[in-house]
Formats: structure tokens, C-alpha cells, sequence
């Protein structure tokens, strides 16, 4: 079935599937056992399909669920088979399409998160340009010397890429991300 | 039933409560606690292989032709990479196959200890789902959500790997659960197809002046009540009927709307219909680069409908207009249910039309080939082994090659469940083993292994395995001293330099039977033929049937890499030039 259109119970009616390349964000919902991820990495490595970010964590505790967060690209007809090649994952619960979901409700994206460590050395105007900008882009300082800061940042991931750029020119170190946390905007859930 | 037991026993008693009464294995360090119990036991009976491959191929061969889950036993490390083959050409075909392989001690997982691999992470990608049992407690309930994923939507192989000390130790047994489809908490496949989307299917069906249904393996998986489902909607619509290498035998080679199998070797009468088709029924097939040839030429300007259990079949690579999710049992009941109780009825001005027109394809006789006196022809040579055997119970099994498609071209299947071949795999070797395991299961049946010499060798230790069991099975080794289809290639893509494709020194079959303890035949002369393959069938016992063809015969009709299905290169237009030129520079590039 193509990606407009997952509940409907026939596709004979949507028009023809555009080959241009977009960005998806999906959420998996699996078993958290081991070699879960594994499962999951090994099919887009296995199949060819791009991984631009990847998250997982263990969400509900007592059902030992975890919760994926994939960020990807391909033609819509790739992303229709990433969904479905996940979905037929034995420990796979759930695999919902948050781009799509959100195009649906006539939003532009699902609410994306990504947090990032940002470490900056230098001194001078350098360093207090850096305080500056990071004050401008709403990150916290955590750590500090009279030779370095580290930066919190929280935020969409063009957010924390422009931060990252404008960094680099006043003493960026190194950057740890943590990838895309994802979920769909209104009261429902997965 | 919940009582003590250790983990080897634990095995055993899963095996039988889930109704297995026969597998395949070869002992080892890692699986010692399990063989203890096999011999301590009755009911269910090991046949022991010479080789794990060799276990997964008959295991393969016993679910192909039972219908019934197969099972493989094996030790750790080495034992387990030998099946990682099988397992493979387990999941391209979707043959429910359940392997368990013994693994070291937990307490020594992960220090490189002696016959250690990592199975779960080795297999993972080509099976199911795999497990590995760190705790006896936890083996009865994986053991039977093994037989449960393996069989249930698209079918398909798993593997349960336990640690020895998990096969000492001793833990509760608890006995399958009623419903294992409610109970499972992730993996539930549709089964049941969409109504509505059925009454469309069912609405283009009968507007369509140019219909074909083209079915693959999903049909024989989905079981005989499937296949019969398919004849009778072939014959309420009348509609020509061609499949995939997977699919022979659900609707009868000898049926009137039969137009033979389609795609790379496929007849011309298939490949024209569906090339110029207005509404294709796809019904557990999937579209695979052999049957659709270039896929931007692939049936242009028809209506698509396809049925498959498995969603990420739709649309993978050829884009469908009505998708139908859900077993082909299932939905074929609706589908006739509906076609009969509906006022509709195939445009018969139209399919009158159709069939001249697939009449006219038909008369271009793309299987001909040029009979011999004096050298047998590879298609001879079926044709006569189909004659003579057709009357009988008979499995046929293959292995791959140009032997395999002159099979499937020229043996006419009638019953599903009769034809075992590794089709999405193409795996050399598989022929023999799965004539073993077909013969397990059908004591009293013929089963013959279709081979090439060069194929025949791969798991040729297994025959052995036969003489030990008292397993007739034939094997039809077409002998023409090359790796055809490997010839065949180099022929049409690399200026017949014909690299390492002969080989110099074959073994005696004759002998070589004989050293088995089985029975040998030779035969070169076209006239010895049919004495010769009588006198076989009448052997009990496995048997070497060396049966010398032409050397340089080439498998046509052919779609070359590259083109599409109304660019087929036909027999008796398939001169050298021909050959040498049919495929193009990016052609080549493909396999």
C-alpha cells in the first residue's frame, strides 16, 4: 500500500507514487530483548536503506517496551518498504510512519527533538562570542574552564546544525548528539 | 501438561506435542545432551545426514512435500554455519523450517570457545526470527513460538539455539499453548483479505478483456484447499493461467488455460499474455527480477492486483494497483465466493478474442528443439523421464541450472506439493537431500532428484544418508560434462570464453553409485532411453542414472538480462550471432 494512504483498504484509487527522495520519521515500539536493535540496524544495512538518525530507549518498563525513533531517506516507495519489512520483525510491535501521520493532520512535521553537547575552547572575544551565540540559542552551560565551554542544546535538528556551524569558527572541540526523539503532535498516541 | 524435565528432554517433547515425527541432524559436542534422549525415545525418528547442509535441504524437501513444518538438528559452530545455506534458501522460498542448534555453555559465550560462533548473529538475517534460550525456564514456551512463527503468514525458517548447560538443566515444561496466533504478543499476520478490495478484484476481473493470473509458491504454501480454490476460479472466469518456477502444480500442467510457467525460461505464450495483459491477478507471487525481466517494460498497461500474505511484497518492486493483504486460501474462498454469487461474468466476446490471440503465441512453439538419433537432447531426455513416471506418485526435486528450467519446462506437474526446487536462492546441491526428505515422508512414493553433473556434486555425500535409511530416491543426473548455465552465460556474455565452466574429471557415477552401496546407470543412445529409466524405477534403492546429453545445448526461450517479456529470445531463432549479441551492454551488469 502506498505511504498516503496505510488505512485505507484499497490503494486502486491513489494516483501515481512521486520518485523524489524524502526525509521520514518512524517509531517502532519492540520488544526490548536482546538483539532487538541488532534486528532492526541489520535491515537497513542488509537491505540498503539509509539511517540518518537512530534512537532507542526503554519506554514502558513493566512490558519491557522500547521505543525506537528512525530518521530516513528514500522515494516513498523505499520508506513504504522499510515500514513493512520492520513491521514483519517478530519482536516489532508497532511501526507508524510520524511524517506521514503528520502530513494527514495537515501538520508540516511531527515534533522532532534532538539534544547535543557542544564543547568550544578558546579565549578572548572568540569566547565571549561563543557565550554570546550560545545564550542567543538558548543552550545551557554545563561545564566550564577559563579555556572551554560545554554547550546543552536542545532543539529541531537544522537548529542544532546551524549551532554546530557557527561553533566551529570560534574553537569547536566535539559534539555528541543524541539523535531524533520523535512524536506525533495532539492528545493521541502510537 | 506442566512437569519437570531437563532442557534436552524438554526438546523431545516439544518436537512431539507439536506433531513432528521426523528430523534431520548430525550430532555433535554442543547437542550431546538432545542426541542422549533421541535414543531413549520412540516416535520420532532421525535421520542422520553426512553433512548439516544436507540436513537443512531434506528438512526443506520433507516441508515441501508435507505441507508440514521440517526440522533440523545441529551442534554448535561449524554444524551451525553449514546451515546457514539452507536456512537461506529456506527464507527465499518461504519453506517453514525450524533448525535447533546446539551452542557452548552459557558461562563460556563470547570467550572464542571451542565450536563457538555467534548463531543468532550469524543466522539472523537469514531466518524469521531466532532465539537464543539463556534459561531452561524459558526453552518449552520459545520451542513452541518457534513451530509458530515458522508456519504461520509468510512461512519461513527459524533457529532455536541452546547452550548445553540449558540442555542439562533441568526446568518446567509447559505444553503448547490452544491459540497461538491470539496468544503471540507481536506477531500476528493478517490472514483474512479485505472484503472491499476483494469486491473490486473481483469487479476488474470481470471487466477485464484481457486478463491473466499469474500465481507463484504462496498458492502451494497456502495449502491443497488453496490450489484447489485457484482451479475452481479458473474455471468459473476461464482465464489463462501461467506461474511462477515456485508456483507448478497448483493448477494442473495438463489444465486447458495452462500456458506454462513465465518469467526468465518461461514460455512465450506466458511472457506475451502478461506483457500485453489488461488485468494481471497476482496471487502469491512476488514480482522477483526473473519473472518480470526489466521492470519499466514489465505488463506496461495493465491493472495490477495482488495477493500476498506478506505486506512488504506490495510494491516492492513493481508498483500495484489493488493490493489484496492476506492468505491466498483465504482470500480465493471469497473471491469464488463472490464471483459466484455476483451477477458477473467474464466478457466472453473479449476472452474469446484473448485466447485466439494466446492460441496464435502458443503456435510459435517456444520449447521446440531440434530432436537427435543419436545424441540425447536434455529435453528429450525429460519429456521421457515425465512419460514414464507420470502415472505414479512421483516427487521431483532439482537442482539448479539448466537442468532445473529444462524440468520445470518440460515435467508436467499435476499436484501441488510434487516439485521441490530452490527457486530465490538458486542453491547447487539441493536436489538430493530434498528427494531425501521427500521420500521420508512419502515411503511408498518415486522420488527422483533432476540433477546436473555438476550440481549432483555438491551434496553428493548424502547419498550415503540414503543407503543408511533404505531411500530409494533417483537421482537423473543430465550429464553434458559443463555447468550449463554457466556455459550458457558465458556464451551470451563474455564471447563464449568459456572460464572454468567444463569440468575435466568428472567421477564414474556408475561407480560411484555402487561405492554408495546404491545402483548405477549409464546411458548415451536416445534409443536406450526408456528401457533404461524403467529399469531404474524399479530399483529399491538409491540410485546414479548418468544419462550422457548434448554437450552444448543452450535453455531457451530465454528473456535476456535487460529486456522485457515481448523481447524473448526464441529456439529457433537463437543462432550464434543471436547468442552473442542478445544481451546489452547494461544488461550485462545484471546477474
Amino acid at each position: 500500500m502506498n505511504a498516503q494512504n496505510v488505512d485505507a483498504p484499497s490503494a486502486y484509487f491513489l494516483a501515481e507514487v512521486s520518485d523524489e527522495i524524502e526525509t521520514h520519521t518512524l517509531s517502532l515500539l519492540v520488544d526490548n530483548e536482546p538483539g532487538v536493535l541488532a534486528r532492526v540496524i541489520g535491515l537497513f544495512s542488509g537491505r540498503g536503506y539509509n539511517i540518518d538518525s537512530l534512537t532507542v530507549s526503554e519506554t514502558e518498563h513493566e512490558k519491557h517496551l522500547s521505543r525506537i525513533t528512525i530518521v530516513t531517506t528514500g522515494t516513498p516507495m523505499i520508506i513504504e518498504q522499510i515500514r513493512h519489512q520492520l513491521d514483519r520483525l517478530v519482536p516489532v510491535h508497532r511501526v507508524t510512519d510520524l511524517t506521514v501521520r503528520a502530513r494527514r493532520a495537515n501538520q508540516d512535521k511531527p515534533l522532532e527533538r534532538e539534544l547535543a553537547l557542544v564543547k568550544v575552547e578558546g579565549s578572548g572575544d572568540k569566547r565571549l562570542e561563543a557565550l554570546r551565540l550560545g545564550d542567543a540559542f538558548r543552550a545551557t552551560v554545563i561545564d566550564a574552564t577559563t579555556d572551554h565551554f560545554v554547550f546543552e542544546i536542545t532543539g529541531r535538528t537544522s537548529k542544532i546544525e546551524q549551532f554546530i556551524a557557527i561553533m566551529k569558527p570560534l574553537g569547536l572541540v566535539e559534539v555528541s548528539r543524541t539523535g531524533v526523539a520523535a512524536v506525533q503532535r495532539g492528545p493521541e498516541g502510537l | 501438561m506442566t512437569r519437570e524435565m531437563t532442557g534436552a528432554e524438554m526438546v523431545i517433547q516439544a518436537l512431539k506435542d507439536q506433531g513432528v515425527d521426523t528430523i534431520f541432524g548430525y550430532p555433535g559436542g554442543a547437542v550431546l545432551p538432545i542426541y542422549d534422549e533421541i535414543i531413549q525415545q520412540e516416535g520420532l525418528e532421525h535421520i542422520l545426514v553426512r553433512h548439516e547442509q544436507g540436513a537443512g535441504h531434506a528438512a526443506e524437501g520433507y516441508a515441501r512435500s508435507t505441507g508440514k513444518p521440517g526440522v533440523a538438528l545441529v551442534t554448535s559452530g561449524p554444524g551451525a554455519t553449514n546451515m546457514v545455506t539452507a536456512l537461506t534458501d529456506a527464507m527465499l522460498d518461504s519453506i517453514p523450517l525450524v533448525c535447533i542448534s546446539g551452542q557452548v555453555p552459557t558461562h563460556l559465550i563470547g570467550n572464542d570457545a571451542f565450536q563457538e560462533c555467534d548463531t543468532v548473529g550469524i543466522t539472523r538475517p537469514c531466518t524469521k526470527h531466532n532465539w537464543l534460550v539463556r534459561d531452561v525456564e524459558d526453552l518449552p514456551r520459545i520451542l513452541h513460538e518457534a513451530f509458530y512463527v515458522a508456519t504461520s503468514g509468510r512461512p519461513g525458517p527459524v533457529v532455536v539455539d541452546i547452550p548445553k548447560d540449558v540442555q542439562f538443566a533441568t526446568g518446567t515444561y509447559e505444553g503448547p499453548t490452544p491459540n497461538p496466533a491470539t496468544a503471540h504478543k507481536s506477531y500476528r499476520p493478517q490472514v483474512k483479505g479485505d472484503a472491499a478490495g476483494i469486491r473490486k478484484a473481483v469487479e476488474l476481473m470481470a471487466a477485464a478483456k484481457k486478463p491473466i493470473l499469474y500465481t507463484g509458491g504462496g498458492v502451494i504454501n497456502s495449502g491443497p484447499q488453496a490450489c484447489q480454490l485457484l482451479r475452481e476460479l479458473v474455471s468459473l472466469t476461464g482465464f489463462p493461467i501461467t506461474s511462477t518456477l515456485m508456483g507448478l502444480g497448483a493448477y494442473p500442467a495438463s489444465g486447458d488455460n495452462w500456458l506454462g510457467m513465465l518469467g526468465m525460461h518461461g514460455t512465450y505464450e506466458a511472457n506475451m499474455t502478461m506483457h500485453d495483459c489488461d488485468v494481471m491477478v497476482c496471487i502469491g507471487a512476488r514480482f522477483d527480477d526473473r519473472i518480470t525481466g526489466r521492470t519499466d517494460a514489465f505488463s506496461p498497461n495493465s491493472i495490477k492486483i495482488h495477493i500476498d500474505i506478506d505486506p512488504s511484497s506490495i510494491n516492492k518492486t513493481v508498483n500495484v494497483d489493488l493490493p489484496i493483504i492476506g492468505d491466498v486460501g483465504h482470500v480465493l474462498e471469497d473471491m469464488v465466493r463472490i464471483w459466484r454469487s455476483s451477477s458477473l461474468k467474464a466478457d466472453q466476446k473479449a476472452m474469446k478474442a484473448w485466447w485466439s490471440q494466446i492460441d496464435a503465441w502458443r503456435g510459435r512453439n517456444s520449447l521446440a528443439y531440434r530432436p537427435n538419433n543419436d545424441v540425447i537432447m536434455p529435453q528429450y531426455a525429460i519429456q521421457r523421464l515425465y512419460e514414464l513416471t507420470k502415472n505414479r506418485k512421483t516427487f521431483i526435486s532439482t537442482e539448479v541450472g539448466q537442468h532445473q528450467m529444462w524440468a520445470a519446462q518440460f515435467y508436467g506437474f499435476e499436484e501441488p506439493n510434487r516439485w521441490l526446487t530452490s527457486g530465490g536462492l538458486g542453491t547447487m546441491g539441493y536436489g538430493l537431500p530434498a528427494a531425501i526428505g521427500a521420500q521420508v515422508a512419502h515411503r511408498d512414493a518415486l522420488c527422483v532428484d533432476i540433477a546436473g553433473d555438476a550440481s549432483i556434486l555438491m551434496n553428493i555425500q548424502e547419498m550415503s544418508t540414503a543407503v543408511q535409511f533404505g531411500l530409494p530416491v533417483k537421482v537423473f543426473i543430465l550429464n553434458n560434462q559443463y555447468m550449463g548455465m554457466v556455459r550458457q552465460w558465458q556464451q551470451l556474455l563474455h564471447g563464449n570464453r568459456l572460464s572454468h565452466s567444463y569440468t575435466e574429471s568428472l567421477p564414474d557415477f556408475v561407480k560411484l553409485a555402487e561405492a554408495y552401496g546404491g545402483v548405477g546407470f549409464r546411458v548415451d543412445k536416445p534409443g536406450d532411453l526408456d528401457g533404461a529409466i524403467e529399469e531404474m524405477i524399479a530399483v529399491d534403492k538409491p540410485v546414479l542414472f548418468d544419462c550422457r546429453v548434448a554437450n552444448l545445448a543452450n535453455c531457451f526461450p530465454m528473456i535476456p538480462s535487460g529486456k522485457a517479456h515481448n523481447e524473448m529470445l526464441l529456439p529457433d531463432e537463437a543462432n550464434d550471432e543471436a547468442v552473442a549479441n542478445a544481451i546489452s551492454a547494461e544488461g550485462k551488469s545484471l546477474v
